[in-house]
């Protein structure tokens, strides 16, 4: 692997991404998933980078999923979208950030369609206007949360309590970097990095003294892939998309994985569990897991924030393989106990079938 | 005549347009933005279709070009051309004022550079090269892969660069399949226990001998031609490449590891053709090479009296095609003298 190659096509795609004033705009799903990442996100802009970070109550979702479920038409999709831009305009901000990877494919894909058909954005307009009295302006600046962490890593890093680091060893942790496909697949000039190499996560890692693990399966989906999962019938297929990653992944022996979507940290996770449940199959060292984290999670992580408060205790795959590895502190009493309550840990794992 | 012509490039259009241009009796000066004359086909091991060391078509242009009357003057590009009366001034990159009373515009083509297809990771697996990087491991004599062993399987993407709306270039390059077929041969011939696997849109076997050369590869040589384009290549931790490509005859989607991926990179219009477009007021067609005047009749003339093309400036050709456009080039520069009493 030559990385000179791939700082060459690092070069080519370089993205604006906004300094402050950021309209934040939360994922449907994440709050299930993995509750802390997006909290982690806003206590990270706010409280450590000192950033004009605004969430509007009214914002409901893109309709994304549905729109790439195929039961959303894209007129619709783009009138939801336009709302979510008048909640921007009216709060007086410019600088759009979504939580979601696919909202931000749909963001994008619109403000693209918008830029080549302004008929199309002209009807949606009038469409938005007639159903709530609403106008807007098109974000001036539209970026993943995952770019704005990017774009902030050298802070963080000025201000980290630990590195990727295998405190042990002194070597850096392998980091798997998994990039949600809507993310630049369809808008490579998009991403940072561009679709085939992207740079985003892998630019966090580097700062934050991990190493980057490229393999062959690097750019394979999750197992998400709506119509994956959402079909029923499909699962099977989600799985076995899972299980071909961490075959291709394992030979590299990686400490973690770090995510930027809202579904694959989900499913990178979840199914590893599945995987072991049916085969009896570990993929990590030692006769673990790989731990899967949200980048909003490791950033937190090196900055020193507890692990609990970040969520961790939400993983079907255990982290504190790695946390023991950075040598972070923590207290295993504590993972289960949540707004002071102090929950049992859990017995039986359910798995919806 | 007492003329003077000015060619631009010397590669195999720009040799073999000055030798026919001196043998008529014109003086030419021979302008060479690389050290030496020859062109890519320096670079090239054998050519298809009948496996002719490229050295021996160096030579003869050589040979050809060794007049008194053509001045040969190399490490020097054209940065301006300019009409003044009847001739033309060409200032070189260097400073220098030539006049011509014509123009052969031999500028070339530049091989598609194959880190824009980023999914094949031209330029940062160590196992995956191009076209004109495997005719250098042909002419050192030794096919080897990165660890130094020779790679037992390998594949050879075609189409990279060509036929591709995604970077922009939708016309065929009408080599790269010949090419692939040829150093597909050339492989067996070097490593005769390797499998290789060509991946093809489709065959475009349309010159003299090629169809011949490619029913060879498989009869003889027992080369696999899977169609089907490669959609990915990544790399395995032992270097291996592992490349994804639907098999379109099968129905089914491919992945297989190999040691080796060649890729055919396809023809662009030149650097320096783009530049003295750029500058000259030259007209470029859809394809972004120079456009003929007249696509039957006037393939060598260009939109400014007196200025004439020869060779793949205009298109992807063939050595065989390269050299009969420049003769005939020289043909169009020989009327132009004549029709114009000068």
């Amino acid at each position: 692997m030559k990385n000179e190659g791939k700082k060459a096509v690092w070069s080519e795609y370089q993205k604006e991404i906004a300094d402050d004033k950021f309209f934040y705009v939360r994922s449907c799903i994440r709050q299930n998933f993995f509750p802390g990442s997006e909290v982690a996100f806003l206590r990270i802009l706010k409280e450590v980078l000192g950033k004009d970070v605004y969430e509007h109550p009214c914002h409901t979702t893109c309709s994304g999923i549905g729109y790439h479920g195929d039961i959303v038409p894209f007129e619709t999709a783009m009138t939801v979208v336009a709302r979510q831009f008048a909640l921007m305009t009216e709060a007086g901000y410019e600088n759009y950030v979504p939580s979601c990877i696919t909202s931000f494919g749909l963001y994008t894909e619109i403000l693209d369609t918008w830029h080549h058909f302004p008929e199309v954005e002209k009807k949606i307009r009038k469409n938005l206007k007639e159903a709530t009295g609403r106008e807007f302006e098109a974000p001036k600046n539209l970026a993943h949360a995952s770019d704005v962490i990017f774009k902030f890593r050298k802070e963080i890093a000025a201000k980290a309590k630990y590195k990727l680091i295998n405190k042990n060893t002194g070597e850096p942790l392998r980091v798997v970097d998994h990039i949600g496909c809507h993310y630049a697949k369809m808008f490579p000039s998009k991403g940072v990095g561009g679709a085939e190499y992207p740079y985003v996560l892998a630019g966090m890692i580097e700062e934050w003294g991990g190493q980057v693990i490229d393999y062959p399966e690097r750019r394979h989906c999750c197992g998400f892939g709506f119509r994956q999962y959402l079909v029923q019938a499909n699962r099977g297929f989600s799985v076995a998309c899972s299980k071909e990653k961490f075959e291709s992944m394992q030979p590299f022996k990686p400490d973690m994985i770090i995510t930027n979507c809202p579904g694959c940290p989900m499913f990178l996770d979840r199914w590893q569990y599945v995987i072991n449940e049916i085969e009896g199959k570990q993929y990590g060292q030692n006769g673990e897991g790989i731990p899967v984290f949200t980048y909003e999670e490791v950033a937190g992580l090196v900055l020193g924030f507890d692990p609990w408060d970040l969520g961790l205790q939400m993983h079907q795959t255990d982290c504190e393989p790695v946390l023991d590895k950075i040598g972070i502190e923590y207290s295993p009493e504590d993972k289960y106990k949540l707004n002071s309550l102090n929950h049992s840990q859990p017995k039986h794992l359910v798995v919806n079938v | 005549m007492g003329k003077h012509v000015v060619v631009i490039g010397a590669g195999v259009a720009g040799m073999e347009a000055a030798g026919r241009l001196s043998r008529n009796g014109l003086e030419v000066t021979l302008l060479e933005k690389e050290s030496v004359a020859g062109g890519h086909i320096n670079d090239w091991f054998r050519l298809f279709p009948d496996r002719r060391d490229s050295n021996e078509v160096r030579e003869y242009l050589i040979n050809l070009s060794s007049d008194p009357k053509i001045q040969l003057k190399t490490g020097a590009s054209v940065d301006k051309l300019t009409r003044h009366g009847s001739s033309y001034l060409l200032t070189t990159d260097a400073g220098e004022n030539i006049n011509a009373d014509a123009v052969v515009v031999a500028t070339g083509f530049s091989l598609f550079r194959s880190s824009r297809k980023e999914e094949y990771g031209y330029g940062i697996y160590e196992n995956v090269i191009s076209s004109a990087d495997l005719e250098k491991l042909f002419i050192s004599g030794e096919i080897v892969i990165s660890s130094g062993k020779a790679p037992q399987r390998i594949g050879i993407v075609h189409c990279v660069g060509s036929r591709d709306e995604k970077v922009g270039n939708l016309y065929c390059s009408k080599l790269c399949c010949v090419t692939a077929v040829k150093q597909a041969i050339e492989i067996k011939e070097h490593l005769p226990d390797s499998e290789v696997f060509c991946f093809y849109m489709d065959m475009r076997m349309g010159g003299a001998l090629y169809e011949e050369l490619y029913r060879e590869a498989q009869e003889k040589w027992g080369v696999n031609f899977i169609r089907g384009k490669v959609s990915e290549a990544s790399e395995t931790i032992d270097g291996k490449i592992v490349v994804k490509v639907e098999d379109t005859l099968a129905g089914r989607p491919l992945k297989m590891d190999i040691d080796m991926l060649v890729l055919m990179a396809g023809m662009e219009m030149s650097e320096g053709g783009s530049k003295l477009a750029a500058t000259s007021g030259l007209k470029t067609g859809e394809n972004r090479f120079f456009a003929s005047a007249d696509h039957h009749f006037g393939s060598n003339i260009s939109n400014l009296e007196g200025v004439f093309f020869a060779g793949t400036c205009i298109a992807p050709m063939n050595v065989t095609e390269t050299i009969s456009h420049a003769r005939a080039a020289v043909t169009e520069v020989m009327e132009y003298f004549s029709n114009n009493n000068r």
